[in-house]
């Protein structure tokens, strides 16, 4: 295992989640409970006698596995994936919500595993549903969780008052949480998660459901938070928003890590550097068949946004595509040349799109 | 707008300091107060209005009209043992109401908790936190039923007041309302609320022993029995035993190490239900 010194803030290693009564593995008969109408492992029978001649059962889904990660002081750290693919899991194993099947984890030094309580001294957690405090008004709300972290009163008001002033809220402070716009209470989560200034500051989701506008001045906010030295580990489905943001990003899936770079980094690990997806009415997996064969192309293939066609190092290439196409007997309707995206390097990496 | 400046925690040690967790345990406390402050009216209005309906229509009413419950002569007796029981079924509504449904809604909908889950303390102490503030609430509500004894009954009531021994059944019994809140709280779905009155707190209270000794039970001997798997008789009859001199009841002894075996018993279950709940 790498050794990044003292500075990291985040390190699991081999950190695994199976859900109890979730299917697991091991014969389906050992399942604590199956869960009603989960999924079959296969004919009745080998459930009775499953493992019992040596069967190899399918290996079930973890939710999060064999997960390593590293995340130094001072970074934006995203896990970018797909619904389902374990993101929260591993925000909630973190943040001592979720406690891990296997494997260890470490946060500002502690084991998360064995001093819960002491981690969560050190954390700062935006969840994806709003847990305002509906009980107490937008300032109590930051006043309250400063002293739960041990401030005393006065100098909580005091924090709570600066932060309002911070994240623009200001005029709302004595206002009862429900009143906030979804914009609003997620800013107010964000400033009461860092109240305590923790040494790591966990975001799932931070926008997920937010207007265009509103994103754009979280996104301003975190990137503040960061320039003042916060560490930020944040999961996102996202492209532009782990682009925009993260320092470097982990792509997951099926709960676990299928590449782990800078965005560019991850951008230059495609095989192109051009990616050109034409649109054009008959048979997908034809036009591509017929592009494939081009000076400069990589590969092309059907995508469910017409056939993308990776090239490298091809100036002038678009009209060749254009008349391959037309000699191939295609009609053209659209052209779009870019150069690969987050979304080139997921497709890449599973074979299907990130909003599927 | 002004730049944020965060610094870092300087050191982090593994164990949570003592202090650290008591300090969050007592936030957590004024952050319950806080909301209890705002909402008194509602505490109010929730907790007076059934001791105070109970004692109008049996103590005040009845004897008027002359619908004797214990008859004309009994009517005294019978508010005297009423004040008691009374006492001890608003408490036990307070616990559920101030512990259970506020639980219930945190898990079903509102999430809130997954919040407080996140101060620096064990999440057992969450969850005892809830049961401490609920306690509290219940013997408020409690104590609240004392002047409605002094003043609504129309026939004068006797009590004859075991200080030493009313501290310790109501703080007792205070604990065990707000545990059996928290069991209850940990194990009930937001859909499912109307159950909680209709197959628990009622049959409870009727079968509580709030309206009559548990002793005079006597003929029905399986009954008897039966309840005795009900805590509230045992806050009934020790609140009797406490109040009241002549009106039989259960040994005090009794009393007080089944309220303190079914709060400790309820405690230990609400919390692992508690820790189901918030941590996966």
């Amino acid at each position: 295992m790498i050794n990044h010194a003292d500075d990291a803030v985040i390190r699991t290693h081999q950190l695994r989640k199976v859900y109890a009564g979730a299917p697991a593995f091991g014969p389906p008969g050992a399942r604590p409970g199956g869960p009603p109408g989960g999924r079959p492992a296969g004919p009745v029978a080998s459930q009775v006698s499953g493992g019992v001649n040596g069967a190899p059962t399918k290996p079930r889904d973890a939710a999060v596995d064999s997960l390593d990660l590293e995340v130094g002081r001072g970074e934006i750290f995203g896990l970018l994936g797909p619904n389902g693919a374990g993101k929260s899991t591993t925000i909630g194993m973190l943040t001592t919500r979720i406690v891990p099947t296997s494997g260890t984890a470490m946060v500002a030094g502690i084991d998360v595993i064995a001093h819960p309580a002491a981690t969560k001294q050190h954390i700062g957690v935006v969840t994806q549903t709003n847990t305002l405090d509906r009980a107490l008004t937008v300032r109590e709300n930051l006043v309250f969780h400063g002293r739960y972290f041990g401030m005393p009163n006065k100098q909580a008001r005091a924090e709570a008052d600066r932060l309002l002033e911070v994240f623009r809220l200001g005029d709302k402070s004595d206002v009862g949480v429900q009143t906030l716009s979804g914009g609003l209470a997620q800013r107010l989560m964000v400033a009461r998660s860092i109240m305590h200034r923790p040494s790591v500051l966990f975001l799932d989701e931070p926008t997920a459901g937010l207007d265009p506008q509103t994103r754009l001045s979280l996104w301003e906010l975190i990137r503040e938070l960061n320039a003042g030295g916060q560490t930020v580990l944040l999961t996102t489905h996202y492209m532009e928003e782990a682009d925009e943001l993260c320092g470097r990003l982990a792509i997951m899936d099926h709960g676990r890590i299928l590449a782990l770079d800078t965005p560019d980094g991850l951008k230059r690990s495609v095989d192109a550097d051009t990616v050109v997806t034409i649109t054009a009415a008959g048979d997908a997996g034809g036009l591509a068949t017929a592009l494939a064969s081009g000076d400069g192309v990589v590969k092309a293939e059907a995508t469910p946004r017409g056939v993308e066609v990776h090239m490298r190092a091809a100036p002038g290439i678009v009209p060749r595509l254009m008349t391959s196409a037309a000699d191939a007997g295609f009609e053209v309707t659209d052209v779009s040349v870019a150069e690969p995206s987050l979304e080139t390097v997921f497709i890449q990496l599973t074979g299907k799109d990130l909003r599927d | 707008m002004a730049a944020t400046t965060i610094t870092d925690q300087p050191t982090s040690s593994a164990e949570p300091s003592t202090a650290t967790a008591q300090a969050a345990f007592i936030a957590l406390l004024a952050r319950d107060l806080t909301v209890l402050r705002k909402e008194f009216r509602m505490f109010l209005a929730r907790t007076v209005m059934q001791p105070l309906l109970l004692m109008f229509v049996f103590t005040y009413v009845f004897p008027k009209i002359g619908q004797g419950v214990g008859g004309g002569a009994g009517a005294g007796r019978f508010s005297t043992l009423l004040v008691g029981g009374v006492i001890a079924s608003t408490m036990i509504f307070q616990g559920i109401q101030a512990v259970a449904l506020p639980l219930v809604q945190d898990f079903g909908f509102t999430r809130e908790i997954e919040d407080r889950v996140l101060a620096p303390l064990p999440v057992g102490a969450i969850a005892l936190e809830k049961v401490v503030a609920g306690a509290a609430q219940a013997l408020v509500a409690g104590l609240l039923v004392f002047p409605m004894g002094l003043f609504i009954p129309a026939t004068s009531i006797d009590l004859h007041i075991n200080y030493p021994l009313l501290i310790a059944v109501m703080v007792l019994g205070a604990f065990m309302s707000a545990s059996l809140g928290l069991f209850v709280g940990t194990r009930v779905e937001p859909r499912q609320v109307p159950l909680i009155f209709g197959l628990l707190v009622i049959p409870m209270t009727f079968l509580g022993a709030v309206y009559y000794p548990w002793q005079s039970l006597e003929p029905l001997r399986w009954l008897q029995i039966v309840v005795l798997a009900n805590p509230l008789v045992y806050l009934s009859e020790g609140m009797r035993a406490a109040l009241t001199t002549g009106v039989p009841h259960m040994a005090s002894g009794v009393v007080l190490l089944v309220l303190a075996a079914a709060g400790a018993l309820l405690m230990r279950v609400g919390v692992s239900g508690f820790r189901k709940r918030v941590l996966s």
